[in-house]
């Protein structure tokens, strides 16, 4: 278990004082910590693992300080034995793959270096990258790489700077496959940052929510971020559907305005907001936020009610995603049980529903 | 040509040199990593001999290294001579002088690299000497060639301190360029014009590999 109770004041920063003033405790397994960027995300990742010192307060694993401003106490973080991926991934750019994974175990014999190394290379799969050098790398393979060389070591506890940003969604997976099967077998806390929704939901065991420098909320990924607090919240919640859309009339006496998608090939009611006529605008919906009916709905209270055709389903965990194209192309999200009792197959002709309050004007 | 004072600079340009790196290496390290906010005042000390005259670093070069100054004391009760007018006396003044010619590049090559790699360094439990070794140095060799080779050669062309610490003794403190000096006192422009060219001919080389190594580093002056 590691437990954070730090307070940071940064003076210097350019616009406004930022104050980082966090309480929170890691159990063994994932916690996705998210927030809009500047929340202070890697800066607590940072304090954890020693590289910023917090003002006051404590940070301990277990029994052990970790830092203890009281006792004047801070580790240095070559003695914390944790493991930390950097966004950038700071891969040794003169050393090979295997010199770079091999690195953190300078006191460890040859022979059981190369036991490790072997190990974990076939745990992350890239047996066959050893001699290059990480310029010769593709991103995913960089990535896979910074992880090995972080894990390697065998640390207690994992710090995670959104290391899976820029890759596709399917090698995303693929990866956080393996590091789920390497934490199998080590279990210990893992907090792994992010403002990607869907690598929220893929890891989503618990989410921690952090903005302006303090914990908003904790819980269940799905609790949370389908509720945000804060309106940055919600932005970096992320929306499956941000549709570009043409205002076409305001009907100010009912607080909706109408808008066309995707060069007028259908029409959809949301609620009033800036945008004159004619203009430009953007819509974001939720795809968990869209009902499917396999029957033309009649007796519903909801204003957005689009014909359309299934294009393919996806199944993410427990939950299928499913690409309709109703004029514009749209996400949803439904349960695998929905997808049975309906019987949903690409090609299926559906009408879509949507509240006109699901539907948000951005920017 | 005289081929004892040009031996005898390249000498002293060898051993300032290498002397040099390992006293900047560690004042470098300290440079461009201490977040310790008095650090302007010894960037100021390093850089001075950069806008100070030749002459007056000389000068004080020599009163301290004089029978009666503070270096030649204990120089004396070492050695039992005086530091002024010696080789070693020569090594020591061109240090200070050449110093910041060695000091800003690798400040400058240490500031460019990327501090993820130490932190990841020190995360993997790296020693600060280990991270030194093996993530500091060898990416910032560009930056240690450059001032190496810099300092060698602003010590093959110094004229001013030599001429106030060390004197004119032939093969023990008269280098290239105090040579040329006295061929153009004697009116012997023909010599002078010999030693002067094949100076400026290494001086040409040894920039060349500089620019031709990394252009980006090279910025004594200008620095950060």
């Amino acid at each position: 278990m590691l437990s954070v109770q730090i307070r940071k004041q940064f003076r210097s920063n350019a616009r406004q004082p930022f104050l980082l003033d966090i309480t929170a405790t890691f159990a063994p397994g994932f916690t996705v910590l998210f927030g809009p960027s500047g929340a202070g995300k890697s800066t607590l990742l940072d304090c954890i693992a020693g590289l910023q010192q917090p003002d006051s307060g404590e940070i301990r694993l277990g029994e052990e300080s970790f830092f203890d401003a009281a006792g004047a106490l801070s580790l240095p973080p070559q003695r914390r034995e944790l493991a930390y991926v950097f966004q950038s991934l700071a891969l040794f750019p003169h050393l090979s793959v295997e010199q770079n994974i091999r690195y953190g175990l300078d006191k460890l014999t040859l022979s059981e270096q190369t036991e490790r190394s072997n190990g974990i290379a076939r745990t992350f799969r890239i047996g066959n990258l050893l001699t290059r050098r990480p310029t010769e790398l593709s991103g995913g393979e960089k990535q896979r790489v910074a992880l090995a060389r972080s894990l390697i070591t065998r640390p207690r506890v994992l710090l995670l700077d959104e290391p899976l940003t820029g890759l596709d969604s399917a090698l995303r997976r693929s990866i956080l496959e393996d590091l789920r099967a390497w934490y199998a077998a080590n279990r210990i806390p893992i907090l792994y940052v992010t403002h990607n929704r869907e690598e929220v939901d893929a890891i989503g065991e618990r989410v921690v929510t952090l903005a302006n420098g303090r914990v908003q909320e904790s819980g269940a990924p799905g609790a949370i971020l389908d509720a945000p607090r804060s309106i940055e919240l919600a932005h970096a919640a992320g929306f499956e559907n941000v549709l570009p859309a043409i205002v076409v009339e305001h009907r100010s006496t009912d607080g909706v305005m109408r808008v066309s998608l995707d060069h007028a090939a259908c029409e959809i009611e949301i609620p009033l907001g800036d945008g004159e006529p004619g203009s430009e605008v953007r819509v974001a919906i939720r795809a968990g936020d869209i009902l499917i009916s396999t029957q033309a709905p009649h007796f519903l209270s909801a204003r957005n009610i689009l014909p359309g055709i299934v294009e393919s389903l996806e199944t993410r965990g427990t939950m299928v995603a499913i690409r309709v194209k109703a004029g514009a192309i749209f996400q949803v999200h439904v349960t695998p049980g929905a997808v049975r009792a309906l019987d949903l197959s690409p090609g299926l002709l559906v009408w879509l529903v949507i509240k006109t309050h699901s539907c948000h004007l951005v920017r | 040509m005289n081929a004892e004072a040009l031996f005898l600079s390249l000498r002293l340009a060898a051993t300032v040199s290498f002397l040099l790196l390992v006293l900047a290496l560690p004042l470098a390290y300290g440079l461009a990593f201490s977040t310790w906010r008095g650090k302007f005042l010894v960037e100021s000390v390093v850089a001075l001999p950069l806008v100070l005259p030749p002459t007056v670093l000389g000068f004080y070069a020599l009163v301290a290294m004089g029978p009666r100054g503070p270096l030649g004391k204990i120089w004396q009760s070492l050695f039992g001579h005086s530091l002024a007018f010696t080789f070693a006396g020569l090594v020591l003044a061109s240090m200070l002088y050449s110093l910041p010619f060695a000091v800003q590049p690798l400040v400058a090559s240490f500031e460019s690299l990327d501090r993820r790699l130490l932190d990841a360094s020190a995360v993997l439990g790296a020693s600060r000497a280990r991270t030194f070794l093996r993530v500091i140095l060898p990416l910032a060799w560009p930056g240690v060639l450059t001032a190496l080779v810099l300092s060698f050669a602003h010590t093959l062309g110094e004229f001013g301190v030599v001429l106030m610490v060390g004197g004119n003794l032939p093969g023990i403190t008269r280098t290239v360029s105090i040579d040329i000096y006295d061929r153009v006192q004697a009116l012997d422009y023909a010599a002078a014009h010999q030693t002067a060219l094949l100076l400026l001919l290494v001086s040409f080389v040894v920039l060349a590999i500089v620019y031709g190594v990394n252009r980006r580093v090279w910025s004594p002056w200008l620095a950060k």
